[in-house]
């Protein structure tokens, strides 16, 4: 039943990838300067004049992410915005994205695409590592609400794994095991709440997780206190759940649709075929090589009504390798935000005393 | 109780509206009880009453009463024009 898409959107090599998008991302960087003014002067001031010629991603320019917190950034007619998109800042500064009707749609389709590589088209059963309060207020939805909410359209007969108090429900667990555990099962929430209300009542219960595939975000900040890295997050749910699918990825609401989704083979995040990432010398903007850590730009497509097919984040990553893992392309690890970088992240808003 | 019944009485139920409230025309979010979350028990009601197993293309194709309408006949429900 849950014959995966093959490899999905998860299928081009290295050089495949970059003679399709570079001309693509060339076109998006000429249609953002010709429907918004802002960023045709960040490109006017930072050299890249119209007709300029790129040669790799690496050539292309780059907005800083953290421009979308003070700029309106977008390339739409204020009544052609459909939705806008705020990311959850802890300081206050929030970015702000501009979606119009198609492009809500299009990242809608293509978040489906991706996670449908390892889920296949069938809904599954789904558990939820999370409140249904966090919907209760359904005019506004905090950036973890949005979160969850987009993922449920992947499950079924969906089961809260916390109550209203943010306890785990070990009886509402037992209860979607019982009924869905024997078939395969769907498992989502932010990586740090996974641990702290799945990992450690699965473990002290000795509940059975393996025909369980579970897709997880947010940051390993509140783990690493723990001494717990992807590694061992993998290797104790497979020690003492059974649950062996797992698939961590890492997105942002300024590149909306796009997750970047760990393979089969565990500790590597991939890109989808139509993003990339390049890895930049925080000191020079030097494209590093692999091995090498350092920022992570974000390369994508799929934006076609805001200006971000090309970002520069505030987090720390290294590529592993290129076209040696179980998808093709380049595939690398996310080490965490730039020192004395805002805190920022969907799971930062969980306000829970072990955090 | 004709298909096309069933199915205005399912978007009825799914969506909270009165009965006799004319749901032909709707289109997702075209109304504020048809949000994300309304949107996920439709498809559940609709799985339950036409028996059917709606796939996660078609939750996300399912932008308006017409489309639910095509999508249900492709799984087999008759319409009957």
């Amino acid at each position: 039943m849950t014959t995966t898409v093959a490899d999905g959107v998860f299928t081009l090599s290295q050089s495949e990838k970059q003679s399709l998008l570079l001309p693509e991302l060339v076109r998006l960087t000429e249609h953002h300067r010709n429907h918004g003014e802002a960023y045709a002067r960040i490109l006017s001031a930072t050299g890249h004049v119209s007709g300029r010629e790129y040669r790799e991603e690496a050539d292309l320019p780059w907005l800083p992410v953290r421009l979308f917190k003070t700029q309106v950034l977008k390339s739409i007619s204020d009544d052609e915005v459909f939705k806008v998109l705020t990311s959850s800042g802890t300081t206050g500064d929030v970015s702000r994205i501009f979606l119009d009707k198609e492009a809500a749609a299009a990242q809608t389709r293509m978040l489906s695409k991706t996670i449908q590589t390892v889920l296949g088209k069938q809904r599954l059963p789904m558990l939820v590592v999370d409140t249904t309060a966090i919907i209760k207020d359904r005019k506004s939805f905090s950036a973890r609400g949005a979160g969850v909410l987009g993922m449920m359209n992947f499950g079924r007969d969906h089961v809260w794994a916390l109550d209203a108090e943010q306890q785990p429900d070990l009886e509402a667990i037992r209860g979607f095991l019982a009924k869905h555990g024997d078939q395969p099962f769907l498992i989502f929430g932010f990586t740090f709440m996974v641990w702290l209300y799945l990992y450690e009542l699965a473990r002290d219960h000795k509940l059975d997780l393996s025909n369980g595939i579970l897709v997880h975000s947010g940051g390993w900040k509140k783990l690493i206190d723990r001494s717990v890295d992807n590694a061992e997050f993998r290797r104790a749910f497979a020690a003492d759940t059974g649950l062996t699918r797992i698939h961590n990825f890492y997105g942002m609401v300024e590149q909306i649709g796009v997750v970047y989704l760990e393979g089969a083979d565990g500790n590597s995040l991939y890109c989808p075929d139509f993003a990339d990432v390049i890895i930049r010398d925080p000191q020079t903007w030097a494209e590093l090589p692999p091995g090498q850590p350092g920022l992570v730009q974000v390369l994508s497509t799929l934006p076609e009504s805001y200006p971000g097919h090309s970002l520069l984040t505030e987090d720390l990553g290294v590529v592993h390798g290129v076209d040696d893992g179980h998808w093709p392309g380049k595939r690398f690890s996310i080490l965490g935000r730039l020192p004395r970088a805002e805190a920022r992240g969907c799971s930062d808003t969980f306000s829970a005393g072990a955090a | 109780m004709s298909n096309v019944d069933r199915l205005r009485k399912s978007f009825r139920t799914a969506l909270d509206l009165s009965s006799d409230y004319d749901v032909d025309s709707l289109e997702y979010r075209g109304i504020e009880k048809w949000d994300s979350l309304a949107h996920m028990a439709l498809v559940a009601t609709l799985e339950d009453e036409f028996g059917v197993m709606i796939d996660t293309d078609e939750v996300i194709d399912m932008s308006s009463f017409t489309k639910a309408c095509e999508i249900l006949t492709k799984q087999g429900v008759d319409f009957g024009e």
